[in-house]
């Protein structure tokens, strides 16, 4: 079972309707049991980065959080704002504490030319660092939705697995262990956003097979 | 480099999928505007509009039901527009869905309604939709689906919009509407150099070398609706078509 974590913070149902679209049925909560219960977390959201983490704050989930995804190394897919949490701190409206779990920080986007808008908004061409993972099956450079005015600038480096080019260089994807994070919308993406839940779901259900497995076959 | 976009426009009447002729809307297409959104999920059309041009609010519940159904089906941005009036509207059609929402004749006799959506749901969220008409040989602003014209210049009018907090300008001429003799590009042109926010062309669209003639014009999406019931396989059509003339698209 997949967990979307309902934290008040926008399009849970959009993403709920791509996950069901690939014939899953995903869970949307905040209850704690349920997301400990659940294979894989994801962690939609459109707004503020200070706003969402004080939600998050105020429902007691980071301990849980920091539990099922850094400790039991579930899978986990943040999308947009679920993505840019990852990383210590944002500078969005004043400076604001994330996860952590990526070193680095969220800054605006600063374009050199004026020709090219903020919020970035709409169909942008990925250029693809890592394949596999996220990415199997998608054509090559793929087309992906996105709006945002902050991007992820990590410290540590390998963790990009995707960039787009927007008058300056966008991080659009990142990955470590168990933890992916996109700052486009798969589930307004049409087809290619369609596979790459479906590959998150796979990685998903492979995670819970190792798992099972080391239950049953102890070392 | 962001990619111009295609964007179908599904016009509703009480609930029903109806054909525009200068804002006059007569022949019902589809009775469920779903079979249309699921012929445009299958073909690469990169947003879908849907707008509300019911004469009353009588059956504006049934406009409720088709924005709900729909975005259960639509994977690409859902923008969704006719009689919004408040943030509470706005409010209502985003939870039913919709990614962004266009406002009209409240924009225009209340300006600051257009700060008030955009600081609470970001500019990215409000799509200022301006209809226009020659009156005279002079291009006027027309609100009230049409029936109401006003004094304000098309171009003056985006420029306000622009400054008080609209993320696009989604621009009709309503002489063009339904003409099937291409948009006004001298409208579009004017518009879309007066603003820096993007510029959806609407109105008049039937051949594909006219959506074409939009994005070159100056607008960043070319959008219509008769051409996409008429055709089959249209969308992806006129993705070719724009891809030949030199057009970045998806």
């Amino acid at each position: 079972m997949i967990a979307l974590v309902d934290y008040g913070m926008g399009n849970l149902r959009s993403v709920a309707n791509a996950f069901e679209a690939i014939g899953e049925k995903p869970v949307i909560t905040h209850s704690r049991a349920e997301i400990e219960s659940a294979a894989g977390i994801v962690l939609p959201g459109v707004g503020a980065f200070g706003d969402g983490m004080k939600n998050l704050r105020r429902l007691e989930l980071i301990e849980t959080l920091n539990r099922e995804v850094l400790e039991k190394k579930k899978p986990y897919l943040g999308i947009c704002l679920g993505m840019q949490f990852l990383t210590d701190e944002s500078e969005e409206h004043g400076l604001h504490k994330g996860f952590g779990w990526i070193k680095g920080r969220i800054r605006e986007i600063k374009p050199a030319d004026k020709r090219y808008k903020v919020p970035h908004m709409g169909w942008n061409e990925l250029q693809i660092l890592k394949e596999g993972g996220l990415f199997q099956g998608l054509p090559e450079a793929p087309v992906f939705y996105f709006v945002h005015s902050y991007h992820l600038e990590p410290a540590e480096p390998g963790v990009i697995t995707a960039v787009c080019r927007h008058g300056a260089e966008v991080t659009a994807a990142v990955e470590k262990e168990n933890i992916v994070g996109v700052q486009f919308h798969p589930e307004k993406s049409q087809r290619v956003g369609l596979q790459l839940l479906k590959n998150f779901v796979r990685m998903v259900k492979e995670h819970a097979e190792k798992t099972a497995d080391t239950c049953s076959h102890p070392a | 480099m962001l990619k111009k976009r295609l964007i179908p426009v599904l016009i509703l009447r009480d609930g029903q999928v109806v054909q525009s002729i200068q804002f006059r809307h007569t022949n019902v297409i589809h009775w469920n505007p779903v079979t249309a959104v699921d012929f445009f999920n299958k073909w690469a059309v990169d947003e879908i509009l849907l707008l509300d041009v019911s004469r009353t609010t009588e059956n504006r519940q049934k406009f409720y039901d088709a924005v709900h159904t729909l975005s259960a089906k639509c994977f690409v941005p859902l923008t969704v527009g006719g009689w919004v009036t408040s943030t509470e509207e706005i409010r209502k059609l985003l939870r039913l869905g919709a990614d962004k929402v266009s406002v009209n004749t409240q924009a225009v006799r209340h300006p600051e309604f257009i700060s008030e959506a955009a600081q609470i749901f970001g500019s990215q969220c409000i799509v200022v939709s301006i209809d226009v008409k020659k009156i005279d040989g002079a291009r006027r602003v027309v609100i009230d689906r049409g029936r109401e014209i006003t004094e304000l210049a098309p171009v003056e009018w985006a420029r306000e919009a622009e400054k008080r907090g609209a993320g696009e300008i989604f621009l009709t001429s309503i002489d063009h509407d339904g003409t099937r003799s291409g948009y006004d590009l001298e409208l579009m042109r004017q518009v879309s150099h007066a603003v820096s926010i993007p510029v959806i062309a609407f109105g008049g669209a039937f051949a594909w070398e006219h959506l074409a003639e939009g994005i070159l014009a100056g607008a960043e999406a070319c959008a219509a609706a008769n051409v996409f019931h008429f055709t089959e396989h249209s969308t992806k059509k006129a993705k070719e078509h724009l891809r030949k003339a030199g057009i970045e698209v998806r």
